[in-house]
């Protein structure tokens, strides 16, 4: 069993907070990703796990074990480095057998698990090359199997796949998820990339300014975000963000973005916002994909709208198409049949059944 | 118009090369002239005897060689027994310095401790001493250590041993510091996740990553307590004791008679360790040398 656990855990630089104060506990065999901003201690906190950055306080457990002032080493960790931190005067197998020749393992049983390993991770030939004989994606790869062949509690991944070209990225991406299903073992993976934590993790930990913004699967976090920074941060094109007021009138509710444009809130949403009514301080958060251009049928809760498109932008299987709204830029996911035009008005179709509202003073969504 | 216009940038840069090329040539024959001279006039002046030494001939070429000075010091004890010291010395001061400077270039730049950055710049401070400053203190620390324990330490080579760090650890811990810090940080995480000590840290990826570093510095304390004059002339005094560059000095200079055949041979020969080391070692000299420049 090698849960990880995170008890109130804070890190300091010179009094300026890094980490303030987080609990996150990570089950056995989990693989969750850390995500957020730079500088919002997403990698300081994989550091602190890593035993490779003292806590100014609070507790982390590995395995049920307090390990505050347990040295690396003996923690049972293993970490892939976002620069790979290959040996440069060691061959790729004298990279990954060297925390094995460490520990004094036999030759042979060195030999049989870095073949195996080798093996999964598809470098038997480049067993014998230096480094800097080896591409980026392969470099990647023996870091990787450096981590694997110690068969530690846990692997800690710190923005393993930053310093590749997008598409082995992407690559590379699938073949961390390919070697997380055969080897079974927790893993805490930091990126700043939210589609690499979307697409890896049984978990995301949203983090920002040093504290954690909201722990869920993948589908909860873009479905049901708990706070404004996490529905901002969490998916690509990012969702809209539209001020507006909440109104009542006769028992129905309304958002009022601005002037006389006023989109009626669905049935089943009124009695969660009814407490909410008649307040001014409000974002209204749409994701693209639930603004469209305006179709022959519409279900209840969408609701028909016109506005000026300023930019497009064809992707082929849809096309991006920009607007101001309220003062706010919003971003629509259109068909591209639909052949909307710069400069001209349309008609779109906001799905408000997918609305998010948000209290722009607490930053919570209601 | 345009396609016309492109070959001509081309050429400029290529007359541009070959002036920047005929330039350096130029320069570094001038500079090959000046160095390579005065080794020339040692070899040459150590294959004559005193008496061509001395005739009014052409000074530049031998007109009858002979080994003579060559057998002279090679069947001399006393110049055995300088040879013999400055290699002793040379190869302890080596040991010393290397010890002292990796492990103080390692904890210099990589164990975080309270004036860690101030005692790396007091140790590149204390090379800016010159050593002409420093042998009256020393003299005095000598008078202070013999009146303290009784041992006496002045005129005997072995002082040299203690004396010579004084000058290479300062220097080539400063050279090893600028090498460590180049190596990346996440190299030695990686080492101490993997399960190493801070001295395997050191021992299995700094030395040989730095290697080049390693080499520059023992480069430069070989031939620093090889060739030091000041400090051997002002510490020993018996002839036995001395190590080359002294040695030479005292005894093939007798009063106002110079024997430069003996001389030059002693100082061919004593040149040739230092030149054997930097032909060898010579491109990771370079490496090391430049390492800081060109990884930040």
């Amino acid at each position: 069993m090698a849960q990880v656990n995170l008890r109130k855990v804070f890190k300091e630089y010179d009094e300026v907070p890094a980490v303030r104060g987080i609990d996150l506990d990570i089950g056995d065999k989990e693989f969750v990703v850390l995500v957020g901003p730079s500088g919002c201690g997403k990698t300081t906190t994989l550091r602190m796990i890593a035993g490779l950055e003292d806590i100014t306080d609070g507790e982390i457990l590995i395995g049920g074990d307090v390990v505050n002032d347990v040295p690396p080493k003996d923690r049972d960790i293993a970490m892939v480095f976002q620069n790979y931190a290959l040996y440069p005067h060691m061959t790729v197998h004298e990279n990954m057998s060297f925390g094995l020749r460490l520990k004094r393992v036999p030759k042979d049983e060195i030999d049989r698990r870095v073949k195996a390993v080798a093996s999964i991770l598809s470098i038997t030939e480049l067993l014998n090359r230096k480094p800097k004989q080896l591409s980026g994606g392969q470099r990647q790869r023996v870091a990787m199997g450096r981590a694997i062949v110690r068969n530690p509690k846990v692997f800690l991944f710190d923005e393993p796949l930053s310093n590749l070209d997008a598409k082995l990225r992407v690559h590379m991406r699938t073949e961390i998820k390919k070697v997380h299903q055969k080897v079974r073992t927790t893993t805490v993976y930091v990126t700043h990339d939210q589609v690499e934590a979307m697409t890896l993790a049984d978990r995301v930990v949203v983090m920002n300014a040093g504290l954690i913004e909201q722990v869920g699967t993948p589908h909860e976090l873009y479905h049901s975000p708990a706070t404004l920074f996490v529905a901002g941060f969490i998916g690509s094109p990012a969702m809209n963000m539209m001020r507006c007021g909440l109104e009542e009138t006769a028992g129905a509710l309304r958002l009022k973005l601005h002037g006389d444009l006023a989109l009626p809130v669905p049935q089943e949403r009124v009695a969660r916002y009814q407490p909410h009514a008649g307040k001014s301080n409000l974002l209204l958060g749409l994701r693209p994909e639930h603004l469209t251009e305006m179709r022959s049928q519409s279900a209840p809760g969408q609701s028909a709208f016109d506005a000026t498109v300023e930019v497009t932008e064809p992707m082929g299987m849809e096309t991006l198409v920009f607007f101001s709204l309220n003062g706010a830029e919003v971003c629509a996911r259109t068909n591209p049949a639909a052949n909307l035009q710069p400069g001209k008005r349309a008609q779109l179709l906001a799905d408000l059944r997918y609305m998010h509202l948000i209290d722009e003073t607490s930053g919570r969504v209601l | 118009m345009s396609t016309l216009a492109l070959p001509a940038p081309r050429a400029s840069l290529k007359r541009e090369r070959r002036w920047a090329l005929i330039w350096s040539y130029v320069f570094l024959v001038i500079f090959a002239v000046i160095f390579l001279t005065p080794p020339l006039y040692m070899l040459v002046t150590s294959l004559k005897t005193s008496a061509e030494i001395s005739a009014v001939t052409l000074p530049w070429w031998v007109f009858h060689p002979t080994l003579e000075n060559y057998r002279t010091l090679f069947t001399s004890e006393q110049y055995l027994t300088f040879f013999r010291n400055s290699a002793v010395v040379a190869l302890s001061v080596v040991a010393i310095t290397m010890v002292i400077s990796i492990l103080a270039a390692f904890s210099l730049s990589r164990m975080r401790f309270w004036g860690s950055a101030a005692l790396a710049t007091g140790v590149f401070l204390t090379y800016l001493i010159p050593e002409t400053l420093l042998f009256i203190p020393l003299f005095k620390i000598f008078a202070f250590v013999q009146d303290w324990t009784g041992i006496e330490m002045m005129n005997h080579w072995w002082v040299l041993i203690v004396v010579y760090p004084t000058l290479t650890v300062p220097f080539c811990t400063w050279i090893m510091i600028g090498y460590f810090a180049s190596i990346p940080k996440e190299l030695d995480e990686a080492a101490l996740i993997d399960g190493a000590s801070y001295f395997q840290v050191l021992t299995r990826i700094f030395l040989p990553v730095a290697l080049p570093g390693v080499i520059a510095a023992t480069i430069f304390a070989f031939t620093v307590s090889w060739a030091d004059f000041l400090y051997p002339m002002a510490f020993t005094t018996s002839i036995d004791q001395m190590v080359l560059p002294a040695g030479i000095v005292t005894t093939l200079i007798k009063g106002d008679v110079y024997n430069w055949g003996q001389i030059m041979t002693a100082a061919l020969l004593g040149a040739l360790p230092p030149l054997l080391i930097y032909a060898f070692l010579m491109d990771y000299y370079i490496a090391g040398l430049t390492a800081g420049a060109t990884k930040g």
